[in-house]
């Protein structure tokens, strides 16, 4: 744990100094301002994380769900290692980059948390209403379980392409449905996911927002840039 | 309401699939309906009307924000209709109080119950406004030097009213939230976002 705090104050210090960078390039030539030296210099920020891997916070997490996934838990005191993720029992390497997919076992499309979270109720015998209380870390707080155990299987992915085939007749049904809700607008704000994740090279803040429709190379090794929180 | 009737003819005229093109995926609107509501099982029941899309948002919805022209002529002339403007005529408040407002996220989040402050208008999360605040979003354009570009005319003035008010009676299905006809900002806090963007003593123009 003290090892996690120093990693994640180094990557605030890292941070702080690319926004100053950033102040600094903005103060020299006040007819230049533009959009560019800021986008540079978060640039140099992803460099910096990307050039030293062992920078990122995030493999923490990695190194915790390994642990999660070979530890045996639950009431059946089994581990999730013959969990089914779509390329047989216990396969890890590339597995995310295959996912969402269907599962004949659920009779349903599945993505890398709902899939686990199906084997830590069919496989170690949790309760599925449990499993599902308060999934999301506050702020401040540690990824939780679930989450370390997604960053180390969607790690083994790390460096390929999304290629799931999507071809089967539920999986078609349920890109149909995505499609329709990441068009979406609704609540008071008329926000759809396509208002921020619908065009490259967009930020929200300071913050580097994926083109979702487009596919990407897989790193789970892109924590938020004003956070330091690990985001999968 | 009176623009009701333009909308159901251009409705009829389009069709709900028409604008889809053949390789598009089609999908029931009820069971999207029934998928969002099924996201939030835990929703109390006055968040409901966050799940009930109006008119606009359904067809900027069904047409991906590019819609055809005769809609996006039908939204722009319904959504002009829903701005209401200062009862004393003055579209100007205080750039000090617009910057506060530019900065602020809070207001309409889950999280954000029972209301603690005002809403704000979260500006710099998609616009760069002024020199000071490096940390500012790319997904709406650069407003630095707005008001001076455009030497602080009157109609320009009005404009940016407008936009903040209804953006999609300037641009139907723009990204911008309709902040005074969604009551996400009163007259007021618009007015000082004006002043914000068009005073020559705002930072944004200096």
């Amino acid at each position: 744990m003290r090892a996690r705090r120093v990693i994640l104050a180094l990557t605030c210090c890292v941070w702080a100094a690319t926004v100053q960078t950033a102040c600094a390039q903005e103060s020299i030539g006040q007819d230049n301002i533009g959009q560019d030296s800021t986008e540079k210099a978060i640039e140099k920020y992803r460099h910096m994380l990307s050039d030293d891997p062992w920078s990122n916070p995030g493999l923490l997490d990695v190194d915790r769900g390994e642990s999660l996934w070979k530890t045996p838990a639950g009431p059946n005191k089994v581990s999730l290692e013959t969990c089914d993720l779509g390329k047989g029992a216990g396969v890890v390497d590339g597995a995310f980059a295959e996912l969402p997919r269907y599962f004949a076992d659920a009779d349903r499309v599945m993505d890398l948390e709902t899939r686990l979270l199906w084997c830590m109720e069919k496989l170690q015998g949790f309760k599925h209403a449990d499993l599902i209380k308060n999934p999301y870390p506050r702020g401040g707080q540690p990824t939780k379980d679930l989450g370390a155990i997604a960053v180390y299987i969607a790690n083994k992915s790390s460096g390929m392409t999304f290629a799931a085939k999507l071809d089967k007749p539920k999986e078609k049904e349920a890109v149909a449905l995505g499609h329709a809700i990441f068009f979406r607008r609704q609540g008071p704000h008329d926000f759809a996911c396509a208002a921020c994740h619908g065009e490259s090279g967009k930020r929200i803040r300071l913050q580097g927002l994926p083109h979702l429709t487009k596919p990407a190379l897989i790193s789970s090794k892109a924590p938020r840039a004003e956070k330091s929180q690990l985001r999968g | 309401m009176r623009n009701l009737a333009l909308v159901t003819a251009a409705l009829v005229l389009v069709g709900p699939f028409a604008a889809r093109a053949a390789d598009k995926p089609a999908v029931d609107p009820a069971k999207v309906d029934a998928a969002v509501i099924a996201a939030f099982p835990t929703a109390p029941p006055e968040w409901h009307s966050r799940f009930v899309q109006d008119e606009t948002m359904k067809e900027c919805s069904l047409h991906e924000n590019s819609p055809p022209k005769a809609v996006a002529d039908a939204i722009q002339k319904r959504e002009r209709a829903r701005i209401e403007y200062p009862a004393d005529g003055k579209l100007v408040g205080d750039w000090k109080e617009g910057e506060k407002l530019a900065q602020s996220g809070y207001g309409l989040r889950f999280t954000d119950y029972p209301p603690r402050r005002v809403n704000g208008g979260n500006c710099y999360a998609c616009h760069q406004l002024t020199k000071a605040e490096v940390s500012y979003g790319t997904i709406g354009p650069s407003l630095l030097g707005y008001g001076k570009v455009r030497n602080f005319s009157e109609a320009d003035t009005k404009a940016v009213y407008e936009k903040i008010y209804d953006a999609q009676a300037a641009y139907p299905c723009s990204n911008m939230p309709r902040f005074g006809a969604n009551k996400v900002l009163t007259v007021d806090q618009i007015k000082d976002l004006v002043a914000l963007v068009m005073s020559p003593e705002s930072p944004v123009n200096k």
